[in-house]
Parts: C-alpha cells; sequence; structure tokens
C-alpha cells in the first residue's frame, strides 16, 4: 500500500506544480519571442522585448515610481506600527484593546474599498490624484501589517528585559536604542519588507489614485489595452526576476541571523 | 473593590500599577505616563482615522445623496437592476465555487507536504510552491491570458495532440476567472493547511492507531476533524481575498459577465457616478462583514 | 509458576550509533504492577515503545500471550498504551474518546456507550461522559486516557510517565487510585518513571534500568534493603557509600545511619556537619570526614544538631549492603 501511495502522490505533486508554475514559464518564455506575439510558436530567442522595455521611459519611470513609492509607504508604516505597538504594550490603559482592533481594523477590508474611500475623500476635499495619494493609501494597507506583527513580538518576555534595563539605571531613550530596537529589528524588518512586497505589487489603489505620473503595476495594465505583447511580457518578467532575487536575499539575511 | 479592604495611604505616590518600569528619568505620576501613550499611539490613530475612517463616513455619507438631496436611490437601484445584483450573485457563485475547488486541490497537497515530503526539504517544497506568486499580480493574470488565450498554450496542446478538433473559448469566460483564482487560492489554502497539519501532536496518531485504527480511519476521524481550523481560515481568506478583486476577472473573464469588484470600478470610470460606486462599495463591505462575523462566531463556539 | 504474560527476549536496540538497549530481558507476570524505573536516557521509554509496537527492536524478541509479536504494530498486539501527554482526542467528547477503541472495533453504539460509562465510573469520573476534554483538569484528564485504555481490555497496559505533568499533591493522589484501578481490574500495568518513591509507592515488580541495562529487578522493599548494584543504591532512595578493602563498595541506608557510637554498633568514622535540610518530619544531615568520605543520615526533626558539629557516623553490621563495585 505504501509504494502505490507514493507514487499517486509523487504524480499529484508533480501536476500541482506544473498548474502552479504554468502562467510564470509561460511568461518568460514567451518574453524572449522573436516575433510579435507571445503565444505559440516559440520563434526565439530574442532580447529584443528586454530592449525595448527598458527603453521604454514610461516603464522606468514607472518602475522608479513603484519604488519610492513602496519605500516611503512601508518606512512609514514601520515607524507608526512600531511607535504604536510599543506604546500599547507598555502601557495598559482603559479602551486599548478597542484601539488595537481599530489599527488592524483595514486588514479586513478589500483594497478596492480603501482605494474608493480614500478617491471619495480626496476628491470632496479637492486633492488631486498623484503618487503620494497613492503612497497614502499604502500606508493605510500597511500600517495594520506593521502593527500586528511589531506587537506580537512585545511579549511578556520583552517587557521583563525592558524593565530589567530601566532597573540598572537605563534612561528611555537607552531602553530605545540599546535593547528594544536590536531586539525587535527582525520584526521591522519583517514588516518592512512585507510591506514592500505589498505596496510594490499594488494595484487598485494606485489605479484609483494617480493620474499621469504612476507606478508598475498601472502601467504594466495600460500596456495590456494594446493586447497581447512580449513587452508585457519582458516587463513582467523583470519584475519577477527582482522579486526572486530580493526574496533570496531577504532569506539570505534570515538564516545568517539565525540557525534555525 | 471589596469594602473589606484596608486603603494603602500611600497608593497615589506609588507607580501605576500596571506600568513597568522602575527608570529614574521616567515619568511617575499616572497624568505623565498616560501621555507618553498617547504620543505613541497617536501618529498611528490619527493616520487611520483620517485615512480610514473618514474615507468610509465621506463614503457612506456619498452613497445617500443624488443631484443635492438624501436619498436611499442609489441602494434602490442596487436591488431593483437586475444586471446590478446580478454581479453581487456573480461574485458570490464565483467565490463559493473558487472556495470550494481550492480547497479540494489544496488538502491532499498540503498533506503530500507536510506526510510524505521528507523534513529537511520541506521548507524548500514550500518555498518552490510560492515563488511564482512572486509575480506582478498584473502580470500573473495576463500570463493565464496567454495560457488559456485562443492561440495559447492550452488550446495548441489540446489540438495539437488532436484531443480537440478545434481550439475552445477558455479565455474571457467564467472558467478562466475561476482558474485563475484557484491559481493563487491553492497555494494559500495549502499553506494554512500545512501549517495545522504540521502542528498536530504525533501523539494523536500514535493513540488512534494503538486502539485499532487503521490508516484511512486515523485520517477521517483524527486528522480531518482536527485540520479544519487551518481549512476554515484558508476559506476565509480566499472568500474576502476573492470577492473583492478586480484585477483576475477583468483580465481574464471578459466583459459577458460583470463581478461586484467590475461594476464598482464601472460607475467611477465611465460613468462618474460615485454616489452609486459608494453605495456598492458599501453593500460589498456589508457582505464580507456578515461573513467575518459568521467565521468569528464559528471560531468562538470551536473554541469553547 | 504462572506462566509469564509478557516475554522480553534479549532485546538490544540502536538509534544510529548510539545503543540504547543492551540486551534486555525480562518477565512480566499476569495481574502485575511493573515499573520501570531509571533516569533520563536510560532507555525505559524506548523499552516501553518496543513493547507497544511503536518500534521494532534492532535485535530480541517480544512474547506476548506466549506469542511472538515483535513485528506486530500496535494494533495488532494485545497492549494499549497511555502517553505522557495524554493524547485525547481534543474534538471528541470524552465519550466519544473512551468509545473510540470500541468503535475501531466494530462494537455497536449503545454497548459503547453503556461500557464506556462503566469504565469511567471505574475510573471515578461518573459525570464525565458529555465533556470536552479542554473542561477537564489534569488529573480528570489522565483519568480519561486511562480509562481509554481500560475500555478495550488489553493484556497489558502500558504508561508512558503519566503522572509527570501533575503537582505533587495530586500526583500521590493518582498513585493511589493508578493503584487501586490496578487492582480492581487485574490488568498487568506497565508503568515507566524516573520517580523512586512512585516506583516504591506502585509497583509489586521494579525494574531499575541504567544506561540500556537492568540493574536490578524484584519487589520493592528488597530493591531498597538490598539493592544489588551501585547504581541502584544511590538512585532508588539515597546511601552512603564506603569502599571495602578491594572486595567492592559498602552501602548504608540513611535511616540505617546514627551520628554517635550506640550500643550494638560500628563505628565508621569521624565526621563534621556540612548540611543541615528541614524536611518536615525529619532533617536529612550531609556529614563529612577529614578525607572526604560523605555520610548521609536521617534523623528525627527534633534532634538538635548544626553546622560544624562533630559526629560519630556509625550502624549495626546488619544494616551494611554489600556491592560488587
Amino acid at each position: 500500500m505504501r509504494g502505490p501511495m507514493k507514487l499517486l502522490s509523487a504524480v499529484y505533486a508533480a501536476a500541482i506544480y506544473l498548474f502552479i508554475f504554468l502562467p510564470v514559464i509561460v511568461l518568460v518564455v514567451f518574453s524572449l519571442q522573436s516575433t510579435a506575439f507571445p503565444i505559440p510558436p516559440f520563434t526565439g530567442p530574442s532580447l529584443r522585448w528586454y530592449e525595448a522595455v527598458l527603453g521604454d521611459t514610461r516603464l522606468t519611470s514607472a518602475l522608479m515610481n513603484s519604488l519610492l513609492v513602496a519605500a516611503l509607504s512601508s518606512f512609514l508604516a514601520a515607524a507608526l506600527g512600531f511607535l504604536a505597538a510599543w506604546g500599547f504594550a507598555r502601557f495598559v490603559l482603559p479602551g486599548s484593546a478597542i484601539l488595537r482592533g481599530l489599527i488592524t481594523l483595514p486588514l479586513t477590508v478589500s483594497y478596492l474599498i480603501i482605494g474608493m474611500g480614500l478617491l471619495v475623500l480626496f476628491n470632496w476635499a479637492g486633492l488631486p490624484k498623484s503618487l503620494m495619494a497613492a503612497g497614502i493609501g499604502h500606508v493605510v494597507i500597511n500600517l495594520p501589517l506593521c502593527f500586528a506583527i511589531i506587537y506580537s513580538q512585545m511579549g511578556d518576555h520583552q517587557i521583563n528585559i525592558e524593565r530589567a534595563a530601566r532597573d540598572l539605571g537605563a534612561r528611555e531613550w537607552q531602553v530605545l536604542l540599546m535593547v528594544t530596537l536590536p531586539i525587535m529589528w527582525p520584526a521591522i524588518f519583517a514588516s518592512l519588507f512585507l510591506s514592500m512586497t505589498f505596496s510594490w505589487d499594488e494595484f487598485v489603489i494606485s489605479f484609483l489614485l494617480t493620474r499621469f505620473d504612476t507606478t508598475l503595476p498601472v502601467e504594466i495594465w495600460n500596456l495590456l489595452r494594446s493586447g497581447l505583447n512580449p513587452k508585457t511580457n519582458a516587463v513582467g518578467s523583470l519584475v519577477f526576476g527582482v522579486s526572486v532575487l530580493l526574496a533570496i536575499a531577504f532569506e539570505l539575511v534570515l538564516l545568517r541571523r539565525k540557525p534555525s | 473593590m471589596s469594602s473589606g479592604v484596608k486603603l494603602n495611604p500611600l497608593a497615589p505616590l506609588l507607580p501605576h500599577h500596571a506600568a513597568h518600569d522602575g527608570s529614574p528619568s521616567s515619568p511617575r505620576s499616572r497624568g505623565a505616563r498616560t501621555v507618553q501613550q498617547w504620543a505613541l499611539v497617536s501618529p498611528a490613530l490619527f493616520w487611520t482615522i483620517a485615512f480610514f475612517v473618514l474615507p468610509f463616513l465621506a463614503m457612506g455619507f456619498l452613497s445617500v445623496t443624488s443631484e443635492g438631496g438624501l436619498t436611499l436611490s442609489n441602494y434602490a437601484q442596487f436591488f431593483t437592476n437586475p444586471s446590478y445584483y446580478r454581479a453581487m450573485t456573480n461574485s458570490l457563485e464565483v467565490t463559493a465555487m473558487v472556495t470550494v475547488i481550492s480547497i479540494l486541490l489544496a488538502y491532499p497537497f498540503a498533506w503530500i507536504l507536510a506526510e510524505q515530503v521528507p523534513e529537511r526539504w520541506q521548507r524548500l517544497a514550500l518555498l518552490l510552491a510560492v515563488l511564482p506568486f512572486w509575480t506582478s499580480y498584473v502580470v500573473r493574470s495576463y500570463s493565464w491570458l496567454l495560457v488559456l488565450a485562443e492561440q495559447g498554450v492550452v488550446n495548441d496542446a489540446l489540438t495539437g495532440t488532436g484531443i480537440l478538433a478545434e481550439p475552445v473559448q477558455l479565455a474571457n469566460t467564467r472558467a478562466a476567472t475561476v482558474i485563475g483564482f484557484v491559481h493563487f487560492f491553492v497555494m494559500l489554502l495549502t499553506l494554512t493547511i500545512f501549517a495545522n497539519l504540521k502542528q498536530l501532536s504525533p501523539s494523536y496518531r500514535k493513540a488512534a492507531a494503538d486502539l485499532g485504527a487503521g490508516p484511512l480511519q486515523v485520517f477521517i476521524h483524527v486528522i480531518l476533524p482536527l485540520t479544519i481550523p487551518g481549512i476554515m481560515v484558508g476559506a476565509f481568506l480566499t472568500f474576502v481575498l476573492a470577492i473583492g478583486d478586480y484585477i483576475t476577472p477583468q483580465i481574464l473573464g471578459g466583459n459577458n459577465e460583470l463581478l461586484m469588484p467590475q461594476l464598482i470600478m464601472l460607475q467611477i470610470g465611465r460613468r462618474g457616478d460615485f454616489p452609486l460606486a459608494s453605495a456598492l462599495s458599501l453593500i460589498l463591505m456589508g457582505v464580507v462583514t456578515i461573513a467575518y462575523i459568521a467565521c468569528a462566531r464559528w471560531l468562538k463556539i470551536e473554541r469553547a | 509458576m504462572t506462566k509469564a504474560l509478557v516475554e522480553m527476549k534479549n532485546i538490544s536496540h540502536r538509534f544510529g550509533a548510539a545503543e540504547v538497549l543492551a540486551d534486555v530481558s525480562l518477565a512480566i507476570a499476569p495481574g502485575s504492577y511493573t515499573v520501570l524505573l531509571g533516569p533520563s536516557g536510560s532507555g525505559k521509554t524506548t523499552l516501553l515503545s518496543i513493547l507497544g509496537g511503536f518500534l521494532v527492536p534492532s535485535q530480541g524478541k517480544v512474547f506476548i500471550l506466549g506469542q511472538d509479536c515483535t513485528m506486530l504494530p500496535p494494533a495488532g498486539r494485545p497492549t494499549v498504551t497511555v502517553f505522557q501527554d495524554y493524547a485525547l482526542f481534543p474534538h471528541m467528547s470524552v465519550g466519544g474518546n473512551v468509545g473510540f477503541g470500541l468503535r475501531m472495533r466494530g462494537v455497536a453504539r449503545g454497548e459503547r456507550e453503556r461500557r464506556a460509562r462503566e469504565v469511567l465510573d471505574v475510573v471515578g469520573l461518573p459525570e464525565a461522559y458529555g465533556k470536552r476534554p479542554h473542561q477537564l483538569s489534569g488529573g480528570q484528564r489522565q483519568r480519561v486516557a486511562l480509562a481509554r485504555a481500560l475500555v478495550v481490555e488489553p493484556a497489558v497496559l502500558l504508561l508512558d510517565e503519566p503522572l509527570g505533568a501533575l503537582d505533587l499533591k495530586l500526583r500521590r493522589q493518582m498513585q493511589e487510585e493508578l493503584k487501586a484501578i490496578q487492582q480492581r481490574v487485574g490488568t498487568a500495568f506497565i508503568h515507566v518513571t524516573h520517580d523512586q518513591e512512585e516506583a516504591m509507592a506502585l509497583a509489586d515488580h521494579c525494574v531499575v534500568i541504567n544506561r540500556g541495562r537492568i540493574e536490578d529487578e524484584g519487589p520493592p522493599e528488597r530493591v531498597y534493603a538490598r539493592p544489588a548494584t551501585r547504581f541502584t543504591a544511590t538512585f532508588m532512595g539515597e546511601s552512603t557509600l564506603l569502599p571495602n578493602a578491594g572486595k567492592g563498595t559498602l552501602a548504608i541506608r540513611p535511616e540505617h545511619l546514627r551520628l554517635s557510637r550506640e550500643p550494638g554498633t560500628m563505628r565508621l568514622g569521624e565526621a563534621r556537619v556540612t548540611a543541615v535540610i528541614f524536611q518536615g518530619g525529619f532533617k536529612r544531615i550531609v556529614a563529612e570526614s577529614m578525607d572526604g568520605q560523605l555520610f548521609i543520615a536521617k534523623v528525627p526533626a527534633e534532634t538538635n544538631i548544626a553546622l560544624g558539629d562533630k559526629v560519630t557516623p556509625s550502624c549495626r553490621a546488619e544494616d551494611l549492603i554489600h556491592l560488587e563495585r
């Protein structure tokens, strides 16, 4: 019974892996297409579409915009989240459970609705669509995440360590710099990383809140209007490549810190 | 508290019970402590209120206006116009289908990863399963379009090997939307079910086997019931994420049949009817909230 | 002589390169309460796993009721194991848990319920049938685990450190109950523990294991009064150990060691008291001689003795225990 079970399992797993990888494989393979249609038969390999992407200023500036928005909104989200987590963890005030719930609430709301709400608000307030508007939206979606991750690491253990430091004479800023931040840095780093990932790939909020200067996912979407095009494959593959490299870098950083 | 307790006359001078400190530079009085906490917490609170709560209020207000005057006409439109409420039923049908199919495909996969794959390869196997999702979401949906197009890879394979005489329409159908969603949510459910399986104590299995249960019985009576939380969490996430998603149905589903997110976007884009869009958004929020409460209630029952 | 219920013959077991059990042979009589006593890493749990069918030994055979069970899986042998963490199915009621083994054996629902209620009565939990495991205390969960094992009427019940998770008072209470249940039901119990007091309280057959070998076995009174090896003398209770001029070692139990010359006792040396530890009903005295020989004695709590006092450790000749090494 074990033999056929193992075979069946292997076949099933292989089928699922194939299903999971299929779109990515097709994407990358046909990004190297030499003719104009990213569909079989494969007429490559050719780098002409990668050249086209790198030469397309709209795409490259959209890429820069994405990085900018991701970096700034993530840092802000992580900073706000850290301060809030620290505040809640160290002091217990009545109603803090409700406030904590409020800060984590956006996690349960669809990005579309968050984007819609901001669009309505900015419209009414007379604020124009811009990268900053999108950035604000990104902070809204990432703040709860950062807060949740960092707060979950500030358990009693952490409180006692800070207590001990204060007991030994450390002042508040010393506790923060020499005890809290060094111990919390994996959580802070993880929340930064996750926020950047979500922001980098985020479409709906960017779509609703930007107009001329826009982020990469929105620009790719615009490309799609012109139909199936290997240029889209090329930029998609590039984005994929960068993401994979970042993920590997993250793994290495994590592995080097904690032998698990 | 209780009347028999003697109050400590020094109480007001002592540090607040709940505050954990002893440092000479930290504020001793309750008041200063409270101020310090508020100072730390208020930036995040401000942001949440200004850019999350306020927009909701704005949407709520807008949804009950229409060309001057307060009115419920926007909501009425949703319930009376068939193409509007059909968008909601479509969304619910598609999401339900996606949830069920994803669970059925993901569970065996998660089980294989947790049980058949040797321990030291499990992390890599999971990483590999998650890797393709490092592509941009827009790009991924576009890739499925490529795969399912009339001259795309799937049709090519089917006609090439003679299974089909002519290519079949796969893209721009509800099936394509479902495939696009299932692709992502199989991965998500695999993760939640895998995590659940891993944290089951091996003693349960041993005890059941010891009492005479064969492998299938162990699975049905012990493993499956104990992995329901993992399934439920994954299913809930699937529901919430899928029903609010615009990209996949828009790229893969074509415009023959609309789902709620597409309907909402339509009001903004072409028609510029923000009040209606707001009403529709809040209706969608309402459905998600109901699902959320139902899930929370179920979790509470399970715990108790 | 009654035929052995369980016979383990020349069991050896290796985990990789490490030898965990070395040529262990053991016979268990029907209706007995056997305790496998040993420190962590001694191999006692491995031995239990082999008995239960969760491990196949590298060498040796296991016979239960005369049948060679060495290769049989747990379900195929007439044994049931009670695990250290009880392993109660959290998603089933107490009744569902206890009836599980019966269900696997195809017993009808009505009969299952009747027998489950019956055995819950035996373990002292008549009201628990409909409850859930998380609603019960540690001691109650332990009894449900016991009930679940007993209801299928195994020939041997195996218990892997069943009382480890309980506090001292509850542990003592459960020890009494375990013994009473075993005598009432008549099943042979094999109980693994590292707690020598537990072993002495429960066993009619005590097996002392160290580093994969049996150091000593027999009724606890004998094992305590006349330990066969040095290890047994110091693990099963405490001892003062004195070299015996090339002929091995002499051991004396603390309650037999006097701190002054009394008529009929032999003088063992001179020492100074280095520790006085109050233990409620008695005091534990540690004294050290000039050449570093340690003496451990137990004296009544009212005894007037202090750190630094000079004492003359003595004992009766018949209280000396001769050990090989």
